[in-house]
């Protein structure tokens, strides 16, 4: 991460920025009119032609500059989103991503190709088209040059800059010396208005500067003196009457080249160097890592030094009799803990949301969705669960397959789906959630499910069962998972690539991971992958209950509100709370976890949801956020409900976490028995 | 490796060929326990336990063992002896109206194989012994009818000079916990 | 040796000033949003802050009013980066305090002769 190769830098914060601009962009296809989309795709496109240009990405520059442009006509509703435009736009951010990788010159063709049918879809747009649209502007913003004043002068400036200036930054000392850099013959401060001592504020300005420059300088050069201050403060150009000695005009020539490069900031013509060709290979490598998970980090090597500054001191003082060891001993111990937790944080590092691996797949429902004449909705859920970055590239073929799978065996024609009386579009649902140790992948479709006669068929006939043999339900959809076993019975483009489903479950079991397949005829198919964790990190909020410190995953987290010792008198028996027109069912968890001690006189109710269900859960105090390390409980404890893991607080207790899903479980059924008590 | 044949645990002593064992002894409750020094880890200071509401009695609690979360184990509850000290928490060893008992509390981390996972346990104990080498030739088979011992959780007992060694079946001990957990 | 924070939340535009600025012999800190770049700013005294204005967690308008509030950053200039061309947005960042700005794309001279207007040779 710490490189000192910017275009390396770039190339993955431009890939982090294609991606998120082809999420937009496949948002926007359903949302053609959405402003935000528009937005996000446009600031997307800015900010990579932007850097681009910086690090010498020519190519993308430019050709990025197109698409800016169409969107910027777009988001001034000089034409209308379209989805030819916005499939134009997604194969131009492939291309993109190839200008990325080589900035190479034999693209052009290409280019000018997605470039030509960016241009028919624009025209092909209902608003009205004023020009050619995309032909290159001219986004320089080179200062105004009124190109009426070549040297002229002598001058006379007469200055007074805004009186908040030098509170803003501006140090009126650098532009006296700049003007005298540019030949100032004569500086005079005029000072009748600064006020009395007792009411001078010294960080403001109340000084005032008349100035004589010679002949030789431009009027711009002089503007672009104040280019930083010149809208708000007063500024006086005039010719002076008076003619300048002669010698001071014969320094003309010199002086003259050189005002073009003065102290202009914008951008000039001819940009970066180019900032190497070579394709970013170690670059792909990285890791971004929050800051905070840094500090961590930092702190543990912190504590490392201190440790280690012990052991020199014990070192020189020698280790003789008991205290010495027991020195020693204590020493080891502390080395043993910051080894541990340095591996452990080093592992945080490596971990990624789940949301950079599910982003591929919109694009690849998006694609199949065409290729295959079905609608196809991808819902996804989860994915701020985190894992590792190895594991997370390596499960991305497998899931590839069983999306394309899904869409291509599991979902119906709009036809069949309509004959079948199902909604015409067919939804193909990703979600992940983190529990104890593993992480659960789910691959859900609504549509034919496993046709069971055709499985069994294809088994006996790939002599993996007998025929007659009894299997239970399970043991058959398993078949599905047996080299050489394919149900396509027609290969089709999108499936039967030769990659069965077994490669898939090998992958996931190269991983310590298992793969289950639920289906049910006419509902459509479940595949669940757990991936364990040896190591996961999430966002908690820490509560007290009782004695006792407890986590929440935040991303469960609905509201905290307070649980007034009224409303607590008086829902006594009834555990319900009125939350915005809804009734929502809480779960005391000092009860609950029996802590035998006395509520909080200020208790809150912490509302978390699973599923579309919400409970609330009554907690003594609500202490804050915490970066959650999960640690797996042993054996011992892990059937126990109600906790998915454990974490180490910063003063080396414990606080365990609690188990959302099973909590608001518990919290609905307690109250639908409530419910039927009457 | 000789076994006796007769003894039908789950978890088998392993003597070496001399008939020697290598043991930790500690006191719990009043009785005197042994477990095989190979399977020690570590001996600790009481720390701060964390409760784990719903979890069996026997281990209510965890604490941080080195970034490792592990349970505590409180082998009273097994043996059905009556807590002799209430409160083992962390604190009234280190507040400073301490009786002089309740300082020789230790945690004796253990190492075992449950389920073929290797897992951690801290055991309560009331005070540490030395590493002391028991002789197969003193060790009896649990007796049929115990009046306090579980037979099932019991391997063998050995006789010494001024008291009998209990060696529990700790593997036993858990494999039942997390069954009926 | 002056000491200059830059705020942004692209690490490739940090690197490429951090680059250009320490091989000016200048001291530079890294912030990578605005809540970050403020904190830093109530930390120590810099003698030139370089931000963006669009970032996550505190956009850089918010953070140049804040920064104009603490006492011990009185006077620092601020250069804000942009890349827009309407003056909307460098009116606006100037009302919020800042000293001047720089457009991006911008080489290392660029960024060297603003930090020289600013601070002086």
């Amino acid at each position: 991460m710490s490189g000192q190769d910017p275009a390396a830098a770039f190339r993955i914060e431009a890939g982090e920025l294609l991606d998120t601009t082809e999420q937009a962009l496949l948002d926007l296809t359903h949302r053609l009119d959405s402003r935000d989309l528009i937005d996000t795709v446009f600031r997307g496109m800015h900010t990579l032609k932007g850097s681009g240009a910086m690090f010498g990405f020519d190519a993308l520059a430019g050709f990025t500059h197109h698409c800016e442009s169409a969107f910027d006509r777009v988001r001034k509703g000089q034409v209308q989103a379209t989805e030819e435009l916005v499939a134009v736009t997604l194969s131009a951010m492939d291309h993109m991503r190839a200008l990325v990788e080589c900035n190479a010159g034999d693209l052009e063709a290409e280019s000018a190709a997605i470039l030509k049918r960016l241009q028919a879809a624009l025209s092909a747009s209902p608003a009205p088209v004023h020009d050619a649209g995309i032909a290159p502007s001219t986004s320089q913003l080179s200062g105004d040059h009124d190109g009426d004043e070549l040297p002229g002068g002598p001058w006379n400036v007469h200055f007074r800059l805004p009186v908040e200036a030098m509170a803003n930054g501006t140090n009126p000392l650098v532009l006296l010396d700049e003007l005298r850099d540019l030949g100032a013959t004569r500086v005079a401060a005029i000072t009748q208005d600064i006020p009395a001592l007792d009411q001078l504020d010294p960080m403001q300005c109340h000084m005032a500067w008349d100035i004589e420059l010679p002949t030789t300088v431009a009027r711009d050069a002089i503007e672009d003196v104040f280019i930083f201050v010149m809208d708000e403060m007063e500024l006086v150009i005039e010719r002076s009457e008076q003619t300048l000695p002669a010698e001071i005009d014969g320094a003309a020539d010199a002086v003259t080249t050189e005002n073009g490069s003065a102290v202009v900031p914008q951008l000039l013509p001819g940009s970066a160097e180019p900032a190497g060709n070579r394709p970013a290979k170690a670059a792909s490598e990285s890791v971004r890592v929050p800051a905070e998970r840094l500090d961590l980090l930092m702190d543990r090597v912190g504590e490392l030094v201190i440790v280690q500054s012990r052991l020199a001191q014990l070192a020189s003082a020698g280790i003789s009799g008991p205290t010495g060891e027991l020195a020693l001993r204590s020493i080891s111990e502390e080395v043993e803990r910051l080894a541990n937790e340095l591996r452990d944080t080093m592992m945080v590092l490596r971990m990624v949301p789940i949301a950079s691996l599910f982003g591929r797949f919109r694009r690849l429902v998006h694609d199949l969705a065409r290729e295959t004449g079905k609608t196809i909705d991808l819902v996804t859920d989860g994915e701020s669960t985190e894992i590792d970055k190895t594991v997370s590239e390596r499960l991305a073929d497998p899931i590839v397959h069983l999306i394309r799978n899904a869409c291509d065996h599991g979902l119906e024609t709009k036809d069949e789906r309509l004959a079948a009386g199902k909604s015409p579009e067919g939804q193909i649902r990703l979600s992940a959630r983190q529990t104890g140790g593993e992480v659960l992948i789910k691959i859900e479709d609504d549509g034919r499910g496993m046709d069971r006669e055709r499985v069994r068929a294809k088994a006996e006939a790939c002599g993996l069962v007998q025929a007659g043999q009894v299997l239970s339900d399970a043991e058959l959809l398993q078949m599905i998972f047996e080299p050489g076993f394919s149900t396509a019975a027609q290969v089709t483009n999108l499936s039967g690539r030769g990659v069965g489903m077994d490669v898939v479950k090998r992958t996931i079991e190269g991983l310590r991971g298992q793969i289950d397949l639920t289906s049910e005829p006419g509902k459509g198919s479940i595949i669940t992958l757990r991936i364990p964790l040896t190591l996961a990190i999430i966002d908690g909020l820490l509560v007290r209950v009782g004695c006792g410190n407890y986590v929440i995953p935040l991303s469960a987290v609905e509201e905290c509100i307070e649980l007034s010792l009224e409303t607590d008198i008086r829902s006594r028996g009834r555990s319900m709370i009125q939350l915005r027109e809804r009734l929502v069912p809480f779960l005391r968890l000092r009860e609950l976890f029996s802590t035998g001690t006395r509520p909080d006189p200020f208790q809150k109710i912490v509302v978390i949801t699973s599923g579309g269900e919400r409970v609330g859960l009554v907690v003594d105090q609500i202490i804050g956020s915490h970066q959650t390390v999960i640690k797996s409980m042993s054996s011992l404890h892990r059937s126990i409900p109600s906790f998915s893991g454990a974490t180490i607080l910063g003063d080396g207790g414990v606080a365990l976490i609690l188990d959302v899903v099973q909590l608001v479980a518990l919290g609905q059924n307690r109250e639908e028995r409530l419910r039927a008590a009457g | 490796m000789p076994q006796d044949s007769a003894m039908q645990h789950f978890s088998a002593t392993s003597w070496d060929e001399n008939g020697q064992l290598e043991v930790l002894t500690f006191d719990i409750g009043g009785e005197r326990l042994a477990i095989e020094a190979v399977n020690i880890r570590e001996i600790l200071d009481l720390l701060p336990e964390t409760c784990v509401p719903g979890a069996p009695n026997i281990v209510s609690s965890v604490v941080n063992f080195r970034g490792k979360i592990i349970p505590i184990a409180d082998l009273r509850v097994v043996f059905g002896m009556a807590a002799e000290v209430a409160d083992h928490s962390g604190e009234s060893a280190e507040g400073g109206s301490v009786s002089p008992a309740a300082a020789d509390h230790r945690i004796v981390v253990i190492e075992t194989e449950l389920d073929s996972e290797l897992i951690q346990i801290g055991l309560r104990a009331d005070k540490v012994h030395e590493v002391a080498i028991l002789d197969q030739r003193d060790s009896n088979e649990p007796p049929v009818l115990g009046i306090r011992w579980k037979r099932e959780f019991v391997r063998e007992f050995v006789r010494q000079p001024d008291c009998i060694i209990v060696l529990p079946d700790l593997q036993e001990i858990f494999r039942s916990m997390a069954c009926a957990a | 040796m002056t000491s200059i924070l830059t705020v942004d939340d692209s690490s490739s535009i940090r690197m490429a000033i951090r680059i250009a600025l320490s091989g000016a012999g200048h001291d530079v800190a890294e912030a990578s949003d605005g809540a970050e770049g403020l904190a830093k700013a109530r930390g120590s005294k810099f003698d030139l802050i370089i931000t963006d204005l669009n970032m996550p967690n505190m956009n850089g308008l918010e953070m140049i009013r804040e920064i104009r509030k603490l006492p011990i950053q009185a006077g620092t200039p601020i250069i804000f980066l942009t890349t827009e061309s309407d003056d909307a947005m460098k009116q606006e960042a100037k009302t919020a305090g800042a000293t001047g700005w720089l457009v991006k794309p911008f080489v290392a001279d660029h960024l060297l002769k603003v930090t020289r207007k600013v601070l002086g040779a």
